[in-house]
């Protein structure tokens, strides 16, 4: 048990080596809080959260965005889906639920999506919401393998969030600023479009993480070898 | 405002308590069921915080979505330990 008693001494000292520097941090902090509040007005939004992530630091959120599909094309990589579903629904009440919910769930990530230019919200949040849907959808009963129905659909949803941020900044580039400087007053335009594609993918990309697997084409299987 | 102090303590033992629990249980089913429970915890302390932007992210992808994610993951497992015979929900001694 000394390596027990050893775990507990390392973790307490841990403890006390955080509590400590959290504890001498200065009051208040120094940070680019001012800054940011004072560049607001030209960043297109008026909620600095989605300012600092889609404006001041927005190549962050792109790459976070390369992170997730990355994340989805490893576990594609690992093997194909087993196509079978998550057992059969626990009873027609989840289902009959699931119809009202399901498609609220799609309408709030929306709304979510839209309202985070102003207030709490944003592209993770309400693609989050979408893919809690997807995940639903399956654990009603929903077939995983009808993800593999379309699959240049999926794959173009999957990507459409870094495509779309990529090709903005890009664009933004030949007009002659900065990759991703959007300029004056399409700012706002430009978040939201990058916002909305991005919420399909992070939706997308956290149903098929769940999934787990890459969605065969016929429906079935693919025989492993 | 020593009823939002009162709260806060509470917050802290909470997050500590199942934090522990979802490290420690040996049914993992518990741990995975006190890892969700954290997640809303942290969703409302993040609020506290005056941090709603965090709270929802925590709430929808550390504790939704990753609680789905854990319990999936349990589940294919214990499909698996079931085939060859073994126990499925209790982890190592």
């Amino acid at each position: 048990m000394s390596g027990r008693r050893s775990a507990w001494i390392l973790a307490t000292a841990a403890f006390g080596l955080v509590a400590w520097a959290v504890l001498s941090l200065p009051t208040p902090a120094p940070g680019l809080t001012d800054r940011a509040f004072a560049a607001l007005d030209d960043s297109g939004v008026t909620n600095p959260v989605t300012a600092v992530l889609l404006n001041y630091r927005s190549t962050d959120t792109l790459l976070e965005l390369g992170v997730l599909l990355l994340a989805v094309v490893s576990v594609w990589g690992l093997r194909p889906s087993t196509g079978a579903s998550f057992g059969r629904p626990p009873g027609p009440l989840l289902e009959g639920l699931l119809r009202i919910l399901v498609p609220l769930l799609v309408l709030f990530g929306g709304y979510l999506l839209w309202i985070g230019a102003f207030a709490p919200g944003g592209a993770f949040q309400g693609g989050a919401l979408v893919g809690g849907a997807i995940v639903l959808a399956v654990l009603g009963g929903l077939s995983p393998s009808r993800f593999g129905d379309r699959p240049a659909l999926l794959r173009a949803g999957l990507a459409a969030g870094l495509a779309v941020f990529s090709c903005i900044g890009l664009s933004v580039m030949i007009a002659g600023g900065w990759f991703l400087d959007y300029p004056g007053r399409s700012a706002k335009v430009l978040i939201l479009i990058i916002e909305a594609a991005a919420t399909v993918s992070i939706g997308l990309t956290l149903g098929c993480l769940f999934i787990g697997g890459r969605p065969t084409t016929d429906g079935g299987p693919e025989p492993e070898s | 405002m020593a009823v939002s102090l009162v709260f806060d303590g509470l917050l802290a033992l909470l997050i500590l308590t199942l934090a522990w629990r979802a490290v420690t249980d040996r049914l993992q089913f518990r741990a995975v069921v006190s890892f969700v429970a954290l997640g809303l915890v942290l969703a409302v302390t993040w609020f506290r915080l005056s941090a709603p932007d965090l709270a929802l992210a925590e709430a929808a992808v550390g504790s939704g979505l990753t609680g789905a994610l854990l319990l999936a993951a349990l589940r294919r497992w214990s499909d698996r330990d079931a085939d060859s015979g073994g126990s499925s929900t209790r982890s190592e001694p």
